[in-house]
């Protein structure tokens, strides 16, 4: 009923379309006009409200697990590794 | 670059007293000297190995990768134009030599993802189940819980959009850069990130939502 109602009212859009919208708005780089209407939407539709704020919490949450150190492999990297590099320089090339 | 991947000449836990300069140490490098070698060896493969495990989730190929790159970045350092920082140069030739892993051991096709992708009814409308209970992960989980839980998830990604989230959202390469490295256009990678992140959000759901994940 909604989307069939936002389809008709001008400068409206509708959640598929915000869907679109979406990433460009989150990087800053929809034109203002876009930009309003993206707001338009974002204020009259709950879901998509709730959606964006769980989206964002999202990629804060995958930050956060990678910049816990323990995500990490250890910081004491193997001997032989260093020694393996420090060998193979003048070796053959691989690439 | 990211703030954390430019404006430093080693890795993290290099000192200054340790150091010379950045120019010194390229210059030692392109002379062949010995001692500077092992001293950029050191001081970069720590980080460099961090980067290729989180985008290969494997040890082997990870220490395969680090070798593969720091022998390339020694062997090119001539190439190196000093447009970018050293550790910024580094980063891209591990990213570069990640991928080439990657593409050795399974194709970045387009996966599956339509399945955690968001649901929308015939009118166009989100289906969105309404928030009422939205509660804050770190109240139900322990950060290493947490930790584990998305790794795990990011993980459940079909590989070829997994990639794309990990480079953009987490080594922070921006759009055109990724596209260049894995050989897509910028729009493709966009519409991948979007689906990788709205994928992961509805893996997430249960944890964001204080359900049991």
């Amino acid at each position: 009923m909604k989307g069939a109602m936002l389809r008709k009212l001008p400068l409206m859009i509708t959640c598929r379309e915000f869907e679109d919208f979406l990433l460009d708005y989150m990087e800053g780089s929809l034109p203002t006009r876009q930009r309003r209407i993206f707001e338009v939407h974002l204020a009259i539709c709950r879901e998509c409200r709730e959606y964006l704020a769980a989206y964002r919490e999202t990629i804060e949450l995958g930050r956060q697990a990678f910049e816990d150190p323990a995500a990490n492999p250890p910081e004491d990297v193997p001997e032989d590794l260093i020694t393996a590099v420090l060998a193979a320089r003048g070796g053959d090339p691989k690439g | 670059m990211p703030e954390r991947q430019s404006g430093v000449l080693l890795g993290d836990d290099q000192t200054p007293s340790e150091g010379s300069s950045e120019e010194e140490m390229i210059a030692g490098l392109r002379a062949g000297d010995e001692a500077q070698a092992t001293r950029f060896v050191r001081a970069n493969i720590g980080w460099m190995r961090a980067v290729a495990f989180r985008l290969l989730r494997d040890d082997g190929l990870a220490d395969d990768c680090v070798q593969d790159a720091l022998i390339k970045a020694l062997r090119n350092i001539g190439k190196f134009e000093g447009r970018s920082k050293l550790k910024t140069w580094l980063h891209r030739i591990t990213v570069n030599e990640a991928l080439m892993k990657l593409r050795s051991r399974k194709r970045l096709e387009e996966d599956l993802i339509d399945p955690l992708l968001p649901d929308f009814d015939e009118n166009t409308c989100r289906i969105e189940a309404p928030w009422t209970r939205r509660i804050s992960a770190e109240e139900i989980l322990s950060q290493a819980e947490r930790r584990q839980l998305v790794l795990s998830k990011i993980g459940e990604l079909p590989e070829s959009y997994r990639i794309v989230l990990m480079l953009r959202d987490i080594e922070e390469l921006d759009t055109a850069e990724v596209a260049e490295a894995l050989g897509i256009t910028e729009g493709n990678v966009k519409v991948r990130l979007h689906r990788a992140r709205a994928a992961l959000k509805k893996l997430l759901e249960p944890l964001l939502r204080g359900e049991t994940p």
